[in-house]
């Protein structure tokens, strides 16, 4: 069938490649950077600096994408499919290691693990060594202890991606199998994992892009990266171009591994099926299956935030009693959550519209928009920085000769007003918000739209009246996701603000940088908060939406497949 | 909708905006150094003279964001945290010649550019720690960290961390790459843990027995044996004794911390009395006294911790010739996998 382009289409379309060309702008700049050729950079490289560094980043890659699977897709299955006691608290507090970023997470943990820290100390007052010689055990400050820490705080992504799946899809199916005698673990294994793989695979690649383009924790803990060479080609030896084509490399590969996961489930149609849509009837489990359950979810809450949380909280108490509260906290906190806020609604704005687009039209110039509009999560933070001083003084001198026109001195727009933070935000998690609204409307059948089409309604009605409201649970997890890691944002932050203009994130790097910890802590301690709110509230309105939305669905696609039979018995 | 969301967004956002339009009481300052010692310096500048100071504080990139700038750039005064990124201020051309007698008169010679394209402001040494309990030796070279006597005993930062890199410039400076290329491996071979953390990591695995010896900057031994830093830090303080080393054919090596006039800046004014209130012996107080570092200024007080530590020799190699090896230390480093 064929639908006549209505100018709702058209708009969206338009604004897709806008969106496209701005967040593609900053890799553009790289690439012009990069071609200025970096001398001889790269026999050094081959000889002495890629082996090792990316055997390392493979390595990191690969165990903490591993490890945030493992945990992420357990621990959505157990709270979906069982019900066993503290399942209904650990449904959301499993979210709250989202909050906790990894540079703190590094500083807390060798803190608490040091030689001098409390766990050591304890353990040798048990055993009665006195010297802390007498006892050696291993370092965190290792790729083992980055990979451990990278996945305990970063399996949410998977927990949250993969729940979302498991709560609308699996209901019947997993009867299905439950009627046919299948094990427990079989059912997971066989039919729930297979059928939540996009949804793995949407949440892995956001946790192992994280992993990949951090520069704190990695480097704190001794582990070199490829993000970390890049960093010290442009640092030390003052070759931007360098570090510009190690980053388009890097970003290369990305987007490679993605294209290979892509195509491996090409064959694989997780389309929405037409029948009721129904919530799973958890199983209860008692006695030591419950314990298990229980156990199995706690304990990564307990490593990836309640210890690192329980940490800093004392820390900050510390730090109170001895200091004071400082009022620019307040300050820090309000401009933190207002620039996340505001680039978290331009991020879902403008992921709707991509993903409505590629919907809509479903060729592979809206398909290449929207992985275009992805490019930003690949690119390290720093580095996207760099590549977005570019653009925006381009667009300065544009604003600038607007200015002159109208008799106006703008000066620099964007970075005086804080315009340059939302750009860099948007460019770098505008993904997130594509990714989870992207999967959010694969799960609906395309016959929605066929027969709301059919009746005559319009691209945007079918987007504003039907996707939207059965969506929301998604556009509930793209904005936590975006909006936390707007939060936690460190190096385009720094580069790109206003003068006079702090946030949790830049304070918190101010004061370790100095390696006053205990103030750090406090600030720390705030980033965790107020990245805690969203996340209790999307937890309890998870809940409600989640069954809403399941519902919802049913009511929707049952008098749409009715009308569209109609309409097809009448045409 | 979603572009006139933004549109509203950015323009609520352009009335809450900060910098930009120069007010002849004011200036801007674009720093690499931490907030918590610049605020100090920036209060006392205000209260003396009233002009205002806005400031952001980075890590890299100050310099191409103020190129990406250009002529318009709201920045006043740009002001770093080692050397080699002074130097790099002067070589990218962000910075203007500044002629000050006063200036000339505080800074020495060595530590500014000779037309006054940057001023140093204070100084560190590059100092070892060392075990009070596992180690008796009271002086020590540069050159003795390779020795294999201290296998598995010594702690030090990245490699390719500036500080580091600044050191391993020096000794490039002194012996030739060849040299230092071989110093490298021996220190390499000697690490107690992988080379990371900062200089304040080597006192605590010091107390925690991973090392006995460690490189670290004068100022931090202050910010711990002061307790500034917090009780836990004055523990790893008091748990070294500290050598001033010296190049076997030198002295200390010292970093600089400085800043420059940037070109285009619209309070220049302003921005070159804020300069000669760092050099002034109140300004020069505060980077003494709060935070531990050494005057450019001679004559100026040391903080009595640092004063106890000895007396401090620089070595005579200018700092512009450190800034010269960067490239080849950084080069060295990976030749020799220090950091992995």
């Amino acid at each position: 069938m064929i639908f006549k382009r209505t100018s709702g289409l058209t708009g969206f379309a338009i604004a897709s490649a806008l969106v496209a060309v701005a967040v593609a702008a900053p890799v553009v700049s790289l690439g012009l950077t990069a071609a200025k050729g970096s001398g001889d950079l790269w026999p050094h490289l081959l000889a002495y600096v890629l082996p090792q560094a990316v055997a390392d980043t493979l390595l990191l890659l690969a165990g903490s994408g591993a490890l945030v699977i493992v945990i992420g897709a357990l621990t959505a299955w157990l709270v979906t499919a069982y019900d066993f006691p503290g399942r209904g608290l650990l449904q959301w507090a499993l979210l709250l290691p989202l909050a906790m970023p990894t540079y703190i997470i590094a500083y807390a943990y060798l803190d608490l693990l040091h030689p001098i820290g409390p766990v050591q100390s304890a353990l040798r007052a048990m055993l009665g060594i006195t010297s802390p010689r007498g006892l050696i055990l291993p370092d965190i400050r290792s790729m083992g202890g980055c990979i451990l820490l990278f996945g305990f705080v970063l399996f949410p992504y998977v927990y949250l991606t993969t729940r979302a799946m498991f709560l609308m899809q699996m209901a019947s199916l997993v009867e299905v199998a439950r009627t046919l005698g299948a094990t427990r673990f079989s059912i997971f294994y066989s039919v729930a994992l297979p059928l939540a793989r996009p949804a793995i695979a949407v949440g892995a690649s956001l946790a192992m892009m994280d992993a990949l383009n951090d520069i704190g924790a990695a480097e704190f803990l001794g582990v070199r990266t490829m993000t970390v060479s890049i960093y010290s080609t442009w640092v030390n030896r003052s070759n931007l171009p360098g570090a510009a084509q190690i980053a388009l490399i890097m970003l290369a590969l990305v987007i490679a591994l993605i294209l290979i996961e892509r195509a491996a489930r090409r064959r694989q149609s997780y389309a929405g099926q037409a029948q009721r849509a129904r919530r799973l009837t958890p199983e209860r489990l008692r006695g030591w299956r419950a314990a298990g359950a229980f156990a199995a979810c706690a304990v990564p809450v307990l490593i990836g935030f309640i210890l690192p949380a329980a940490y800093l909280l004392v820390e900050a108490i510390a730090r109170l009693r001895f200091a004071g509260l400082s009022p620019a906290i307040i300050a820090q906190a309000g401009n933190s959550m207002l620039i996340s806020a505001i680039a978290t609604l331009v991020s879902l704005g403008l992921g709707l519209a991509l993903a409505f687009t590629a919907r809509s039209m479903r060729g592979a110039s809206s398909a290449f928009i929207l992985r275009i509009a992805s490019l930003g999560y690949a690119i390290p933070g720093t580095v996207l920085a760099l590549g977005l001083l570019g653009p925006m003084a381009l667009i300065d001198d544009l604003a600038f000769n607007i200015g002159q026109f109208f008799g106006r001195n703008t000066g620099l727009f964007m970075s005086a007003s804080g315009a340059a933070l939302i750009y860099a935000y948007v460019a770098r998690f505008l993904t997130i918000s594509t990714g989870n609204i992207e999967n959010g409307l694969q799960r609906l059948s395309p016959s929605l739209d066929h027969a709301a089409r059919t009746l005559g309604e319009t691209a945007g009605g079918v987007a504003r009246r039907i996707h939207l409201p059965l969506i929301s649970p998604a556009l509930a997890a793209a904005a936590l996701l975006v909006f936390v890691d707007c939060m936690k944002e460190l190096p385009a932050t720094l580069l790109l603000r206003p003068l006079n203009f702090e946030t949790l994130a830049t304070h918190l790097y101010g004061e370790a940088a100095r390696g006053t910890y205990e103030d750090g802590a406090l600030a720390a301690l705030a980033i965790v908060f107020f990245g805690l709110l969203p996340i209790i509230l999307l937890g309890r309105y998870g809940q409600k939406s989640a069954a809403l939305a399941a519902t919802g669905a049913i009511g929707a696609e049952t008098e749409l497949s009715s009308a569209s039979a109609k309409a097809a018995a009448h045409g | 909708m979603a572009l006139s969301r933004l549109t509203f967004f950015v323009s609520a956002l352009a009335l809450l905006s900060f910098g930009g339009v120069a007010s002849a009481q004011e200036i801007n300052l674009y720093t690499l150094r931490e907030p918590g010692l610049v605020k100090p310096l920036v209060d006392a500048f205000t209260a003396k003279t009233g002009v205002k100071v806005n400031t952001i504080f980075m890590n890299d990139g100050l310099a191409e964001r103020v190129v990406s700038e250009g002529a318009r750039s709201p920045a006043d005064v740009l002001m770093t945290a080692d050397i080699a990124k002074l130097v790099e201020i002067t070589e990218k051309g962000i910075s203007q010649p500044v002629k000050s007698p006063t200036l000339d008169a505080a800074v020495p010679a060595p530590l500014r550019d000779a037309n006054g394209l940057w001023f140093a402001l204070s100084l560190r040494g590059r100092l070892i720690y060392v075990s009070k309990d596992r180690v008796q030796q009271t002086a020590m070279t540069y050159e003795e960290l390779a020795d294999p006597k201290w296998k598995g005993k010594i702690c030090i930062r990245a490699g390719q961390h500036p500080y580091n890199i600044a050191t391993i410039s020096a000794y490039i400076a002194h012996h030739g790459e060849a040299a230092a290329e071989t110093w490298l491996k021996g220190v390499k071979a000697n690490l107690g843990r992988k080379a990371t953390g900062g200089d304040r990591e080597g006192a605590r695995d010091i107390l925690g027995g991973l090392c006995d010896v460690a490189v670290g900057n004068s100022y931090y031994v202050g910010l711990m044996r002061s307790g500034a830093g917090g009780p836990e830090q004055k523990k790893w303080g008091d748990a070294i004794n500290v050598i001033l080393p010296t190049f076997a054919n030198g002295g200390t090596q010292v970093n600089a911390s400085g800043a420059a006039v940037a070109k285009y800046a619209p309070n220049r004014e302003n921005a070159v009395k804020f300069l000669e209130f760092l050099v002034s012996d109140e300004g020069q107080k505060i980077y003494t006294q709060d935070n531990y570092e050494y005057p450019i200024k001679a004559g100026a007080p040391i903080s009595p911790i640092i004063a106890a530590l000895g007396e401090l020799k620089p070595d005579s190699l200018p700092l512009s010739e450190i800034a010269r090896h960067r490239k080849a230390a950084s080069l060295l480093v990976d030749k020799t996998g220090f950091d992995n």
